[in-house]
């Protein structure tokens, strides 16, 4: 199998951007459950300060792939994953990474919104007290202010902190999952189809959300919805069965793509 | 003619208008129409209605027969001569009525010889007279269901009918047993009551049952103050049991949940429910045999010299391996029924396994835990085999464990077994006890389905 990455044309704007090094890159990663490959091969780089999207039609692996980065998928019985793929230059398999801390760095968004049945505030909370992050009650209180401001949470939230997470709307519990992962201050944002459980105006608040957190984070997200990608992203993946088909700037992947696959996708002819 | 005769003839008859409706409807359909039920149905509807009403009054009937025969027995000349005491009266009825049978040749006492053949023609005669009107019965039932066979006519929403009839009879079955069975408790209690005052019975700490024969005995007054036996089945079924059944119960389902890799689990886990089929008696043999002594020697090893050996301990101990699947699997059951995304959501934060275990899954399932260990209590406190062979009888109010306590069952299975009058306060104390256990673990019971019930509506 060819390790499929694919380097990006360096003839149109923004050439300066990618010569900085990459904050996650992956090597030739194959995932495989049980007997079954899901990802034949696959490499990309995620950068700071950028929002890179990964599309492709249903079970091609784009789960499968975000969740190697913060080896979530060592939960999954019968799941392995081979390849490269590091952070700042470690590789994140190797022995003697610490999994905890990885994805205390790592930090994950799932498709379905998954408040714990706890209080808005120890929902928060619950990352830094397990990391020992704040050293007493006004800091872990400074902690969830900041975090749940950073969700665009705060004003709704405030003045119901001791409620229940599962009471709020779906659009709230979201973007209190999106503050209870900052809360831990990773240095990347995985999010697996954050918003399609979601209606638009709770989308569009998420998407507003994903603009103003790309200045701190390195973003990673899968999403169905093309505009979301085109209106969201910076860099876009396009996987196929398991293989990454294209990797490139957003604007050229929607508008010239090189591979007709991409082009065909992309125009709803197959999906 | 006998019932039993009656009974073959009612499911003759409806065989015969069964086979008889088929062959109607099959002859409509050979005319051409087309029914609405098959044949098959029809046969069905007809029969039912034939055989279940004249089979319900049979059954029915049965007990009436035997006290109407009574009554005619003791209403002839010779029935009037025999004594008024009520237990002679009845054995010699029933000598009577086994020798009419055929069941004896003859009996003890002499009238009973005289009594046959009168209680064989009054039971020959109403026997005839319910067999006829069952009889009756079956062939009205069948002749007017047979009537309304058509090619318009539904036979198998008739069937269907019947059937939610049958189920729905099924299961009252089952609800008016148990009714029958606290009505029954809750008269022998009530004559129990008559005897001694039921704050006696709650309130008193005293339990000594035995009642002297003669009045100038020792310990003439029974005490009948049930305290100690609370006591005592909370020591060892709510307490020294729990203690040992929820860590343990609990960390087996952890395990088995969240670390187990999957081919151990598939192998524990019926391992597990086998351990929960055991025999109770099996567990009273290892309890009395092999850890009462061992107990025993611990306690005097550590300087309890009053460690017996039918200790608390010993008995609670057993109990408490012996509910461990209970819990286990309630405690299973609740965490493997909080969602994955919780897991997930823990985990991707840098939560490790036990962190997540500890801080999300135990709470998200903890009411499901609680209401486990609520039913293992209730099971714990009237489990019985255990207690018999392992625990004391002494009805002793000690917090010490290596000290020998008595149960509520273990004083009912003394209070029955042996020979005993029926209507002594001593036998009725049982019926009181068993009540008071029944209700207690009823509301147990209540109050844990309706906390694992609330805990399941909160994930769906
Ligand atoms: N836990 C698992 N066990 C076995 N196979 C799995 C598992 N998770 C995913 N797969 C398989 O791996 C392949 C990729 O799945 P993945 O969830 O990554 O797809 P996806 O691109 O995220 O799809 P979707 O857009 O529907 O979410 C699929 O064929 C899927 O059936
Ligand atoms: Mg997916």
């Amino acid at each position: 199998m060819i390790d499929t990455i694919v380097p990006i044309p360096t003839d149109t704007a923004e050439p300066v951007a990618d010569e900085r090094a990459a904050k996650m890159s992956a090597r030739n990663v194959h995932v495989y459950y049980g007997n079954k490959e899901a990802l034949k091969g696959v490499g990309i780089d995620i950068h700071d300060d950028r929002v890179t999207a990964f599309i492709g039609p249903s079970g091609c692996g784009k789960s499968t792939f975000l969740r190697c980065l913060n080896r979530m998928n060592d939960t999954i019985p019968g799941a392995r994953v081979t390849g490269e793929i590091e952070l700042d230059g470690e590789d994140i398999y190797a022995s003697k990474m610490d999994v905890v801390q990885l994805r205390a760095r790592v930090g994950m968004v799932f498709q379905k919104p998954n408040p714990f049945p706890k209080s808005i505030y120890e929902n928060v909370a619950y990352g830094p007290r397990i990391h020992g992050l704040a050293s007493g009650k006004a800091e872990l209180d400074n902690i969830v202010e900041k975090s749940l401001k950073r969700a665009g949470l705060w004003d709704e939230a405030k003045d119901r902190l001791q409620e229940s997470g599962t009471a709020l709307s779906g659009g709230q519990q979201q973007r209190l999952c999106i503050a209870r992962a900052i809360a831990v201050d990773p240095e990347v944002i995985l999010m697996d189809e954050p918003c399609s459980a979601l209606d638009p105006i709770a989308t569009a608040k998420i998407e507003e959300l994903i603009h103003e957190l790309r200045g701190r984070y390195a973003i990673a997200i899968v999403t169905h919805n093309m505009q979301q990608a085109a209106r969201v992203s910076q860099r876009t993946a396009f996987f196929h069965l398991g293989e990454l088909i294209e990797y490139g700037r957003t604007k050229d992947i929607f508008t010239n793509p090189r591979e007709q696959r991409t082009q065909d996708y992309i125009t709803g002819r197959y999906g | 003619m006998t019932l039993g005769v009656a009974l073959v003839a009612v499911l003759v008859i409806a065989v015969a208008a069964g086979l008889c409706a088929r062959n109607r409807a099959k002859r409509l359909r050979g005319g051409g129409a087309r029914l609405n039920s098959l044949p098959n149905y029809h046969a069905l509807y007809v029969g039912l209605w034939a055989a279940l009403p004249a089979l319900l009054f049979l059954a029915a009937w049965a007990p009436v027969q035997s006290g109407l025969v009574e009554q005619a027995v003791l209403a002839s000349p010779a029935g009037q001569q025999l004594p008024d005491f009520e237990m002679a009266r009845e054995t010699i009825l029933s000598e009577a009525r086994d020798i009419a049978t055929g069941a004896i040749e003859a009996g003890f006492n002499p009238e009973s010889t005289a009594l046959a053949p009168i209680y064989s023609e009054a039971s020959a005669k109403f026997a005839a007279i319910g067999g006829g009107i069952a009889i009756l019965i079956a062939l009205a039932g069948g002749f007017l269901a047979l009537r309304r066979l058509g090619v318009e006519f539904r036979a198998r929403s008739g069937v269907e009918r019947w059937m939610l009839g049958l189920l729905l009879g099924a299961s009252l079955i089952a609800i008016l047993t148990t009714l029958g069975i606290v009505l029954s408790l809750l008269f022998e209690s009530l004559r129990f009551f008559n005897l001694v005052s039921p704050t006696e019975f709650l309130f008193g700490t005293t339990w000594s049952p035995q009642t002297a024969i003669r009045a100038d005995q020792a310990g003439s007054s029974g005490a009948f103050g049930s305290i100690p036996l609370f006591w005592g089945t909370a020591f060892i079924g709510a307490i020294i049991a729990m203690i040992v059944a929820i860590p343990l119960g609990l960390m087996c389902a952890i395990f088995l949940t969240q670390y187990a890799p999957h081919g151990l689990r598939a192998w524990l886990k019926p391992i597990l429910e086998i351990l929960a089929g055991v025999p109770t008696v099996v567990y009273g043999y290892f309890a009395a045999l092999t850890v009462a002594p061992l107990v025993r020697d611990f306690g005097i090893a550590i300087g309890i010299s009053s460690a017996s050996s039918e200790s608390a301990l010993a008995a609670g101990l057993v109990m408490g391996i012996m509910i461990i699947p209970f819990v286990s699997s309630m405690a299973d059951d609740s965490i493997a029924a909080v969602p994955q995304a919780m897991r997930d959501g823990s985990l991707a934060l840098g939560a490790t396994k036990s962190e997540t275990i500890k801080k999300v899954l135990l709470p998200a399932a903890l009411p499901g835990v609680v209401g486990g260990v609520l039913l293992a209590v209730s099971r714990a406190i009237g489990e019985t085999m255990i207690v018999v062979m392992a625990a004391g009888l002494a009805a002793n109010m000690t917090i010490n464990p290596f000290e020998s306590v008595t149960t509520v069952t273990t004083q009912i299975v003394q209070l029955l077994t042996g020979d005993q009058e029926f209507d002594s306060a001593k036998t009725l104390a049982a019926f009181a006890l068993g009540l008071l256990l029944f209700l207690i673990t009823l509301v147990l019971n209540l109050i844990a389905l309706s906390v694992v019930r609330k805990y399941r509506e909160a994930y769906e």
